[in-house]
């Protein structure tokens, strides 16, 4: 638990993880710092989110999708043998029961519904892990629309059965073969592309990064994650809110989704980053795709390349919200090592039957690690999203385990 | 707000030049890309140039396509940064025309606004061009650069609405930095339809210098970018010469042929 503050007590404030301020600012980061190119983009993109969200069609029209395509809602989990095991009180959200398996269904269904509403034809997307660019050539073939997804070379080597999942529902798959030819990489190159084609394309991204609106509208998609959680919480547990919520944080967008239902209450939130890619907890001020926010680097100001077994977690920055929700001392991040994350991978297997996704295994290493100790007291009760499952990592585990 | 200072060194030498009817000429060089690489930006004021834009390479180049990328990367693995770059301009022969750098906004963070342009002005660079730094976001470095007499310029792209370029043409200095296409850097084969009309729009608005920049590369985009523009930024065809090997000598060589089609235009 280096580098990270000590607890402030949780204070439920109004506005925090609300609508973001003037310019897309949350406190002193965010902001839409695009070329000038893609300013205008944004700007209908913003326009049009803010039509679409408050018009009951475009919401009943989302709400339909995500029930009847991707199985929303999705069950809260006790996890009951490992927490007697823990000592604590575990409680799953199970974004990995959803279509295509992890939570990143719910941003990209909103995305393409709203760029189809733009009349666009076609979603432009980066991909790290793979889960984002399944989803996106998902949802652009469920309503018709085009796919092309940027992921990195070393991406594609170790996440074989996306690109291949992708390339089945009719996406064109480009490989990175630029810097670390990772998500970073991936991201960069999506951008560029995105440039070039602003008439006819929505840049559908994946995390809570990137210029304003992105930050504030993927949290927005993603906080049926918070909100579905926080109504089972409610009827499950007998203090109605967790003491802790717990998320794993590359960009941070399951994280933001599922803090986004508890800002208001007094749980503690907790996001846990890979250590070798933890842009809140080691992060230091910058601007990079996009937004202002904090970014590994090094001391000439170059951006670090990340490093963590989890392909969605190799991202050198956390979304500018969450960086506000550092320093509000709101949220705290702490770190896990791979292998922690692939440890608690297997854990979870054997007590609970459920392989997950190596990015949610950091946020249960968290769990594993603290639980019992001053962090996570016994008896502590915690809510925690498992935001993938484990089927695109096999590969990688069947090296470890 | 900086709008009450005047225009620094920088504008006041590209209005004067273009005011006697020359086209004006920046070449793009990527600081640290080569040992003794400042001999290039002798090079290219012996060519002709007017300006002479030096690139801090930043890991992330998200507004640069693969030329300036690859050259970015290979300054970068050379051991290039900002402190060495403008140290090695301090130390080089003052090549006798305003140095103008671009660079991403993180760099510029680094050390804060301030440092960075105080920094920018004892290494002898006049001017400054932040790609990823739009109008709106401009404040903070506009008063930092003012204030330390670094002439901001900001670009305007063809998908920029009319109410919004006036701004950037108002609040710009040293030139107008107009984009010519919806892309990133590099060569084309030929000059963007967008070119002609946005650099219509910037002129109706401002009598600033406009420079026209991404995918001028050859004589002939050059001569016609002049019919259009006060000159070109020449970046990608000259940064594809240098990785292919091209010295100095080379370059001016390459550059005098543009410096010749704008003269004749």
């Amino acid at each position: 638990m280096r580098d990270v503050p000590p607890w402030r007590e949780p204070v439920p404030a109004a506005g925090v993880m609300g609508e973001p301020r003037e310019r897309g600012r949350f406190g002193g980061y965010g902001g839409r710092y695009a070329p000038e190119s893609l300013v205008e983009a944004c700007r209908e993109v913003d326009e049009a989110f803010r039509e679409a969200r408050a018009d009951p069609g475009f919401r009943g029209a989302l709400a339909e999708l995500l029930a009847l395509h991707a199985g929303r809602p999705t069950p809260l989990t006790p996890a009951r043998r490992l927490s007697r095991e823990l000592g604590v009180r575990l409680y799953l959200k199970r974004e990995d029961l959803t279509h295509t398996g992890s939570h990143k269904i719910n941003n990209v269904l909103g995305q393409a519904l709203l760029a189809a509403r733009m009349g666009r034809r076609r979603l432009i997307a980066e991909t790290g892990a793979g889960q984002h660019g399944v989803a996106t050539a998902t949802a652009a073939a469920l309503l018709g629309l085009e796919a092309t997804v940027f992921m990195g070379e070393r991406d594609i080597e170790r996440q074989g059965l996306n690109v291949f999942r992708m390339r089945m529902l009719g996406a064109e798959v480009v490989p990175v073969t630029t810097g670390s030819r990772t998500l970073k990489d991936a991201t960069s190159e999506a951008m560029r592309h995105w440039v070039g084609a602003t008439v006819d394309s929505h840049y559908c991204v994946g995390s809570v990064i990137g210029p304003d609106p992105y930050p504030w509208m993927v949290r927005e998609f993603q906080r049926v994650i918070g909100d579905e959680a926080r109504g089972q919480c409610a009827a499950e547990l007998r203090t109605g809110v967790p003491d802790h919520v717990v998320a794993c944080v590359g960009g941070g967008s399951n994280a933001a989704g599922t803090f986004a239902g508890f800002a208001d209450t007094p749980a503690r939130l907790v996001g846990v980053e890979a250590e070798g890619g933890a842009g809140a907890a080691r992060g230091r001020l910058g601007v990079l795709h996009g937004c202002r926010s904090l970014f590994l680097q090094d001391d000439d100001g170059q951006i670090v390349e990340p490093h963590s077994i989890a392909a969605g977690l190799d991202y050198p920055g956390v979304g500018p919200e969450h960086a506000h929700l550092r320093d509000l001392g709101r949220a705290r991040y702490a770190t896990v090592t791979d292998e922690e994350a692939v440890g608690a991978a297997v854990r979870l297997a054997r007590t609970e039957g459920i392989v997950p996704a190596l990015e949610s295994a950091h946020a249960l290493a968290w769990v594993i690690r603290e639980a019992g100790g001053g962090e996570l007291p016994a008896g502590s009760t915690v809510l925690m999203t498992l935001s993938g499952r484990g089927d695109k990592d096999i590969s990688t585990l069947k090296e470890l385990v | 707000m900086t709008d009450i200072l005047a225009p620094g060194a920088v504008e006041r030498h590209l209005r004067a030049r273009r005011d006697t009817g020359r086209g004006l000429l920046m070449p793009y060089v990527t600081g640290g890309i080569a040992p003794g690489w400042t001999r290039y930006l002798e090079a290219f004021a012996e060519a002709g140039a007017d300006a002479i834009e030096v690139g801090l390479p930043f890991s992330d180049p998200t507004l640069d396509g693969a030329t300036i990328q690859q050259a970015s990367e290979t300054a970068l693995a050379r051991g290039a940064s900002t402190r060495r770059i403008l140290a090695d301009l301090a130390e080089g022969r003052d090549p006798g025309v305003p140095l103008v750098a671009s660079t991403y906004y993180n760099l510029v963070l680094h050390d804060g606004p301030e440092a960075f342009c105080a920094a920018l002005r004892r290494a002898g660079v006049g001017g400054l061009i932040v790609p990823d730094l739009p109008v709106h976001e401009a404040d903070e470095l506009a008063d930092a650069a003012a204030a330390a007499g670094i002439d901001l310029a900001l670009l305007a792209s063809p998908a920029t609405p009319q109410p919004r370029l006036a701004e950037i043409s108002r609040r710009s200095r040293g030139f107008v930095y107009a984009v010519s296409l919806m892309g990133t850097t590099g060569e084309r084969a030929a000059l963007a339809a967008s070119a002609a009309e946005l650099t219509a729009r910037i002129r109706r608005g401002t009598d600033r210098p406009v420079l026209l920049g991404f995918g001028i590369s050859t004589p002939d985009q050059a001569r016609e970018a002049r019919r259009h523009a006060d000159g070109v930024v020449v970046g990608a065809a000259v940064m594809r010469r240098v990785l292919d090997g091209a010295g100095p000598d080379d370059l001016r060589d390459f550059l005098a042929t543009l410096r010749q089609a704008l003269d004749q235009e």
